[in-house]
C-alpha cells in the first residue's frame, strides 16, 4: 500500500430488519486507492453493508465514515462524493446510452462546459463508443454494466462502490471489467467491490469475508492463504480421480476432499501425516503414477474452510 | 435548497420517457379528446322527444283531437303509435318502444262540455325514474296550459272577464336555452384534467421502483423536492396543453360561450392541476407498483370526480354526510369555477373561496408527496 489514508472505516456496524440481523457489528477499514474486496455468499450481508456505506440506508447501530463523512449524519455529502453501481442494472432502459449519461451529468451538477468532455471520457473508459445512440434496452448485459460504471464515474468520485458488478456476465467481459477497475485504482480511486465469485478475489489488494452478517476473515490474498486457514491443502494427481475422492475422504487425517479439474484437493489437519496416509492407500491398492503434494490453498479453499469452521463453531 | 440543474435533468428525462411510451402518449394526448367527444355528444341531460303511444277512445270528438294537437306540436313528445287496446300498450312499454302511453277516455269531451272534470290516464315506464318524472312534468304543463284555455273559453261563454291570477315569467340567465351541453362540457373538462393528471403521474414514481432505477437514483445526491418537482413539470405541461385543447373544443365544437377572464381560467387551472398532479405523485409513492398505483388513481380520482363533484348530480341534493365528503374532492371546486367562467363570466370575487380550497389542496398534496417520499427513501 503506497497510501495510508483511510477511505472507509466502520466500527461495530449493525443493521437489523425486524428480528433479522443482516449485518452483525462488523469492523473494517479501507485505505485510499486500494481495491477492497467484500466477499461472501449470497445473503451474507454484502449489499446491506454497501448500502449503509453509500448513505442509502441508515445503520441500526455502530459508526462509520466514508471519505471522512459520517455515514449517519452526512449521508448527503457521501452521496456527492461517491459512485455507486447496484447489483441489478438500474439505468433507464428507455433512454439511449448518451441520454443516460446526460441525465446523470445533470444529477451530479456537472458544469455545462465540462459535460461534453466528461461524457466522452466515460464513453472511452467504458468502451461504449459504438452504442452511444442506441436505446439502452437493446445493448447486452456486459455493455450495460460498463455504462452503469461510466455513469457512476461521471462526477469523478474518489471512491466507488460496486455491488456484484460482474454477476451474470460472461468470463471475457468479466476480465475486461476487472481491467477497468484496476486502471481506476491505478489513478488513485478507491474501489470497494462485492462479489461472490471467489476467483475474482485474487484481483483485490485486500479483502474481508462476510458470512451470516459477520466478518470471518480479513487480509490480503496472500495473508488469507497463508494464515487464515488452520488446515493445510494437499493436491492429489491420480488417474480416475473422481473414483478416489470419497475413499480419500475416509482417511482419518483428511477433513474434506473436492475435485479441482482433474486433481483432488484434500483439506488435511497435518500435511506430512496425511500425505503418507494417502500414499499408503494408493500403494496398497496398487496404483501407479500418482502424485501427492502440499500446495498453497486457493482463496476458494480458504473461504470454504473458513465458512465451515464458522458453522462448526456456531452449531446450536 | 433545490438545485435547478437537477430538476431540469429529471424533467428532461421524464419528457423523453413519456415520448417513448405509447401508453403515456395516448393517455396524454388522445384520451382527453375522445373523452370530451363522448361526453360532449353522448351525455345529454335534456329530455325531448319522449316516445308516447296514444289511445284516443273519444276519437270522434273534436275536443279530444284539439287537446292531442298540443302534444303533436310539442318537441318534447313524439307520438309513435295510435292504438286501441291495452295489450299493445303493455307490450310497447315492456319492450321499451315507448316511454309512456296516454289514454283519453271515451267520455272526455262529454265531461268537459258538461263542466265536469275529465280524467286522463297516463301509463309511464318508471324504471328510469328521473326521465319519467321529467316526462310527467311535461304532460302536466301541457295539460295546465290547455286547462287555462278551457277556463277562458268557459268564462267567455258566460260573458265574464277572466281574472288573471299569478303568471310566472321566467327569465333564464347564463344558459338561456337551458342547453345541458353548456352545463356538461365544463364538467367534463375538469374530469378529464383530474383523471389524466392522476393517471399519468400515478405510475411515474412506481415505475422507478419497479424497474430498479430508483436504486441508482437514491445513491445520488438528488433530494426529494428536486425529484418530485422534476417529475411534476412535464406532466404539468401536458395537462396545460390538454386544458387548452379542451377549452378550444368546448368553445368552437360544442358552442359553449366563454364569458370570463382567460387569464383567470389559466391561473386557476394551474392551481387545480398542481393539486391533481401532486395527488397522482403521492399515489405513486404510496402504491409502489405501477398496477396498484394506477388502480388507486382511478379509485381515488375518477369515481369521486364523476359522482361527488357536482359534475352530473348537484351536491345540494346529496345527503349531508356525502356533502361533507365532497369538500375533499378538488374537482367540486374546479367545476364551479369553470361553469362560472364559461357561463356566468364572473370575476375572482365570486369564486375566491373555491380558489382558496384548491390552493389548500394543492399545497397539502405536494407537501405530502415530498414528505412521504423523503420518509420512504431517506
Amino acid at each position: 500500500m503506497n497510501n495510508s489514508k483511510t477511505a472507509v472505516r466502520v466500527e461495530k456496524l449493525e443493521k437489523k430488519f425486524g428480528d433479522f440481523t443482516a449485518v452483525n457489528r462488523i469492523d473494517f477499514e479501507v485505505k485510499e486507492g486500494e481495491i477492497f474486496g467484500f466477499l461472501g455468499p449470497n445473503g451474507a450481508g454484502k449489499s446491506t453493508t454497501i448500502r449503509m456505506l453509500c448513505g442509502i440506508i441508515t445503520p441500526t447501530s455502530g459508526i462509520g465514515t466514508v471519505s471522512g463523512f459520517d455515514i449517519i449524519k452526512e449521508q448527503h455529502s457521501i452521496k456527492e462524493n461517491i459512485g455507486y453501481m447496484s447489483q441489478r442494472f438500474s439505468l433507464y432502459d428507455d433512454l439511449t446510452v448518451e441520454e443516460n449519461i446526460a441525465f446523470y451529468s445533470g444529477i451530479y451538477k456537472i458544469p455545462q462546459n465540462l459535460r461534453r468532455e466528461r461524457a466522452e471520457e466515460v464513453i472511452r473508459l467504458a468502451d461504449i463508443e459504438g452504442f452511444r445512440s442506441r436505446l439502452t434496452r437493446t445493448i447486452s448485459g456486459g455493455w450495460k454494466q460498463r455504462l452503469a460504471l461510466g455513469c457512476a464515474l461521471l462526477h469523478k468520485p474518489k471512491i466507488i462502490f460496486l455491488d456484484e458488478p460482474t454477476s451474470g456476465v460472461d468470463p471475457i467481459t468479466r476480465a475486461n471489467f476487472w481491467g477497468i477497475i484496476k486502471s481506476l485504482a491505478g489513478k488513485g480511486v478507491t474501489v470497494f467491490v462485492t462479489t461472490h465469485y471467489m476467483d475474482e478475489a485474487e484481483n483485490c489488494d485486500r479483502m474481508v469475508l462476510i458470512y451470516k452478517g459477520t466478518i470471518i476473515a480479513t487480509g490480503t490474498p496472500t495473508e488469507m492463504k497463508t494464515t487464515q486457514m488452520k488446515q493445510e491443502v494437499v493436491e492429489i494427481t491420480v488417474a480416475n480421480s473422481e473414483d478416489w475422492t470419497d475413499r480419500i475422504k475416509k482417511i482419518p487425517e483428511v477433513k474434506e476432499t473436492a475435485l479441482f479439474g482433474v486433481n483432488i484437493h484434500a483439506v488435511v489437519y497435518e500435511s506430512g501425516k496425511a500425505i503418507s496416509a494417502i500414499k499408503k492407500m494408493f500403494d496398497e491398492a496398487g496404483v501407479r503414477g500418482y502424485a501427492v503434494k502440499k500446495i498453497m490453498p486457493s482463496l476458494e479453499d480458504v473461504f470454504v474452510s473458513s465458512i465451515e469452521t464458522y458453522d462448526e463453531e456456531h452449531k446450536a | 435548497m433545490m438545485n435547478l440543474k437537477r430538476v431540469a435533468a429529471i424533467s428532461k428525462k421524464e419528457f423523453i420517457q413519456i415520448k417513448r411510451d405509447p401508453r403515456s402518449l395516448t393517455l396524454a394526448l388522445v384520451i382527453p379528446v375522445i373523452l370530451l367527444l363522448i361526453f360532449g355528444y353522448g351525455l345529454s341531460l335534456d329530455i325531448d322527444h319522449v316516445r308516447m303511444a296514444v289511445w284516443n277512445q273519444d276519437a270522434s270528438s273534436e275536443l279530444s283531437r284539439k287537446f292531442l294537437l298540443n302534444f303533436i306540436d310539442s318537441k318534447y313528445f313524439r307520438i309513435t303509435k295510435y292504438t286501441d287496446n291495452y295489450r299493445d300498450i303493455e307490450h310497447m312499454i315492456d319492450s321499451g318502444e315507448i316511454m309512456m302511453a296516454m289514454v283519453i277516455p271515451k267520455d272526455f269531451s262529454h265531461y268537459l262540455q258538461s263542466g265536469k272534470q275529465a280524467p286522463l290516464q297516463l301509463l309511464v315506464d318508471g324504471s328510469d325514474s328521473n326521465t319519467a318524472t321529467i316526462a310527467m312534468n311535461y304532460v302536466r304543463s301541457v295539460v295546465a296550459s290547455y286547462n287555462a284555455v278551457l277556463l277562458v273559453d268557459a268564462l267567455d261563454r258566460r260573458g265574464l272577464e277572466p281574472v288573471m291570477a299569478i303568471q310566472s315569467r321566467p327569465r333564464i340567465w347564463f344558459n338561456m336555452g337551458l342547453n345541458s351541453t353548456w352545463f356538461i362540457v365544463p364538467g367534463v373538462l375538469s374530469m378529464i384534467m383530474m383523471i389524466i393528471a392522476a393517471l399519468l403521474t400515478s405510475i411515474t414514481v412506481a415505475r422507478e421502483w419497479e424497474r430498479g432505477t430508483m436504486e441508482q437514483l437514491i445513491s445520488t445526491p438528488v433530494k426529494a423536492p428536486e425529484l418530485i418537482i422534476g417529475k411534476f413539470i412535464p406532466y404539468f405541461t401536458i395537462g396545460f396543453f390538454d386544458l387548452i385543447v379542451g377549452v378550444v373544443m368546448a368553445i368552437f365544437l360544442f358552442g359553449v360561450p366563454f364569458r370570463g377572464n382567460i387569464i383567470l381560467l389559466f391561473g386557476l387551472s394551474a392551481l387545480f392541476l398542481t393539486g391533481a398532479l401532486s395527488q397522482g405523485i403521492l399515489i405513486s409513492i404510496v402504491g409502489k407498483t405501477q398496477i396498484l398505483s394506477s388502480q388507486l388513481a382511478i379509485l381515488l380520482t375518477f369515481i369521486p370526480t364523476m359522482l361527488l363533484s357536482g359534475f352530473i348530480y348537484p351536491i345540494f341534493n346529496m345527503p349531508k354526510f356525502v356533502q361533507v365528503v365532497t369538500y375533499f374532492v378538488p374537482a367540486s371546486y374546479y367545476i364551479v369555477i369553470l361553469r362560472d367562467l364559461f357561463l356566468k363570466g364572473v370575476g375572482i370575487s365570486s369564486m375566491w373561496d373555491q380558489a382558496l380550497f384548491m390552493c389548500l389542496f394543492a399545497f397539502l398534496m405536494l407537501g405530502l408527496a415530498i414528505r412521504k417520499f423523503k420518509k420512504k427513501v431517506f
